[in-house]
């Protein structure tokens, strides 16, 4: 068989055993659900500016409405970020890795598969979200603009799998995976216009999140969802993440560990 | 050597200040079953790690397969098959399944239901990992190992845990192995696993090779002193003045060591009759593997750590 038709096949079966956990499953598609619902009923009755011009804003939504680009965006992450980081520090625990490792599949074709399900996944998030989205919030499914979301979710996604694979190599053991993978994300969400819309953008705690990906992928998920003219692209944002993301495969690639770090 | 699996020439580990192999020298040959024999510590896994590709040698020369483990070769790693100490498993995927996803990394692999009839396991062929037990789990392990049909199979510890049944299931899974030509090296800490199983053994300890040998004749095994053991009633004199050479008496319990079991014996038993004495709990022992095992590991065996 060819490389690629191995990296194929650990996709289905990645898939496969995905889908066996049904508790897992569940709670991944229910979870992102679950915040646009809280973050709605909380802070839903106001609008938000969505797309900022030079001078003043070019369009405003409902707050509610800003929830399904943002809670996608939050989906996205938590769909490679927090899964992958998770779940691959519980195999390598496990002796799975190493088992893999013992074999002559090729590392990428491993990663590949774990990468390639995890983006799959996402894509079904989105979906999922952006037609709850249309049908309680009011948010249009892009169609203009639909290249540049599709592109800024694949940027994204991979970008973010390739740093949850990063972080395994500074989890201890799994015990410690969610701690410290929401450790990393969790203050971003809050501080980046997902969890909560940014009401002053010059205030030092956006300055401070201009530095990570996640900021920049709310906007350029935002900018591809909701700009009233043009292709929705935010090539600035994109380049962000996208070198976050190859920070992330060079650290995997120099410290990624397939054995129990004990 | 062209019959050699596996050639290993003064192979040394070190983790930090802690050497844990200290120079093993070691040669594998095609089709031969070699057990590495030593208590746990002794440093078994680690040179099995370094020969598998897993762990960096610090010194010395390493050939499986003709290759050089550490260069992690794709095509090495083709031709071997790997049972870990620990079991690794997606436990969520069925025998059958996990099965077939190993065995497509191979050019060359064993049909599925061949693999899962080979370790016992057709009746388990639909079942989860997860619903298996820790032995069927163990032998599921060799049936991956086994996937690819590798020539050479590692087996590192591949029945600690096991209650007796599994322990013999097992065994007759390995001995299946041998007769299909296999070259296998496997790691144990029992003495009689490697003496149903090895044509050869190698008894490790503290990092060193201490014995070498078919499990019949390690450690001088075969020309080594037969221990009489009986006991004499009080008052019945001593054993015969020409068996004297050996004696050690201890409390009425009498323990005679000769090289010549059979005239031993016929003398012994001889005076015995015709003074009506009785030999109280007359037992005739020569030394197990065991006996070797623990004087050469320096009385380790069986201990965890």
């Amino acid at each position: 068989m060819s490389d690629l038709g191995l990296a194929v096949r650990q996709v289905r079966f990645t898939n496969k055993a995905f889908w066996r956990n049904p508790a897992n499953a569940f709670f991944t598609f229910a979870f992102p659900l679950m915040f646009l619902v809280i973050f709605t009923a909380l802070f839903g009755n106001s609008d938000t500016c969505v797309v900022h011009g030079p001078t003043r804003c070019l369009r405003s939504v409902s707050t509610s409405t800003f929830y399904v680009s943002a809670i996608a965006a939050f989906s996205i992450i938590t769909a490679t970020y927090t899964n992958l980081a998770i779940s691959v520090s519980f195999q390598r625990d496990a002796g799975i890795l190493k088992r893999v490792r013992g074999t002559p599949l090729p590392a990428w074709g491993y990663m590949f598969g774990r990468i390639a399900h995890a983006i799959l996944v996402a894509f079904l998030l989105v979906i999922i979200v952006g037609a709850f989205g249309a049908a309680f919030y009011s948010a249009d499914i892009p169609s203009r603009t639909l290249p540049a979301y599709i592109i800024t979710i694949v940027v994204g996604a991979a970008s973010f799998s390739a740093m949850g694979l990063a972080l395994t190599s500074v989890i201890p053991n799994a015990d410690a995976a969610p701690a410290v993978v929401n450790a990393t994300i969790l203050p971003l969400l809050f501080l980046s216009d997902i969890f909560i819309p940014i009401q002053n953008p010059d205030a030092w705690y956006v300055k401070l999140a201009k530095v990570f990906p996640v900021y920049h992928f709310a906007q350029a998920m935002k900018a591809a969802y909701f700009s009233p003219a043009g292709n929705g692209f935010r090539g600035a944002d994109l380049l962000v993440i996208a070198i976050w993301g190859v920070a992330g495969v060079v650290l995997a690639v120099l410290f990624f560990s397939w054995e129990p770090r004990r | 050597m062209a019959d050699a699996a596996i050639e290993v020439r003064a192979l040394r580990k070190s983790y930090g200040d802690v050497e844990a192999v200290k120079g093993i020298d070691l040669t594998v040959r095609v089709g031969e079953v070699f057990a590495l024999l030593g208590p746990n510590g002794a440093g078994k896994t680690t040179t099995v790690e370094i020969l598998e590709g897993f762990r960096d040698r610090s010194g010395g020369e390493a050939r499986v397969l003709g290759q050089d483990p550490a260069t992690r070769d794709r095509r090495l790693r083709a031709r071997i098959g790997i049972v870990l100490q620990s079991t690794g498993i997606d436990p969520y995927l069925t025998v059958a399944e996990t099965i077939d996803l190993f065995r497509s990394y191979y050019a060359t692999p064993r049909p599925v239901d061949e693999v899962i009839e080979l370790v016992g396991l057709t009746e388990k062929r639909d079942t989860r990992v997860l619903k298996l037990s820790g032995g069927q789990q163990r032998r599921l392990d060799v049936g991956i190992a086994l996937a690819g049909d590798p020539e050479l199979l590692f087996l590192d510890e591949p029945t600690t845990g096991f209650d007796p049944s599994a322990r013999r299931n097992a065994w007759g899974v390995v001995k299946n192995l041998a007769e299909l030509g296999k070259t296998i090296l496997l790691t144990t800490h029992y003495m009689d696993e490697a003496q149903v199983l090895a044509d050869r053994v190698a008894v490790i300890s503290a990092g060193v090779i201490v014995a070498e040998g078919d499990p019949a004749s390690l450690g001088g095994r075969d020309t080594a002193a037969t221990l009489v053991r009986f006991r004499l009633p009080p008052g019945q004199g001593d054993v015969p003045p020409s068996l004297a050479e050996g004696v050690s008496t201890d409390d009425g319990r009498v323990e005679l060591r000769t090289t010549d079991p059979t005239r031993t014996l016929y003398e012994l038993t001889r005076w015995a009759v015709e003074r009506g004495v009785v030999l109280e709990g007359l037992d005739v022992t020569r030394p197990t593997l065991e006996d070797v095992y623990l004087e050469l590991t320096g009385g380790e065996a069986g201990h965890e750590g």
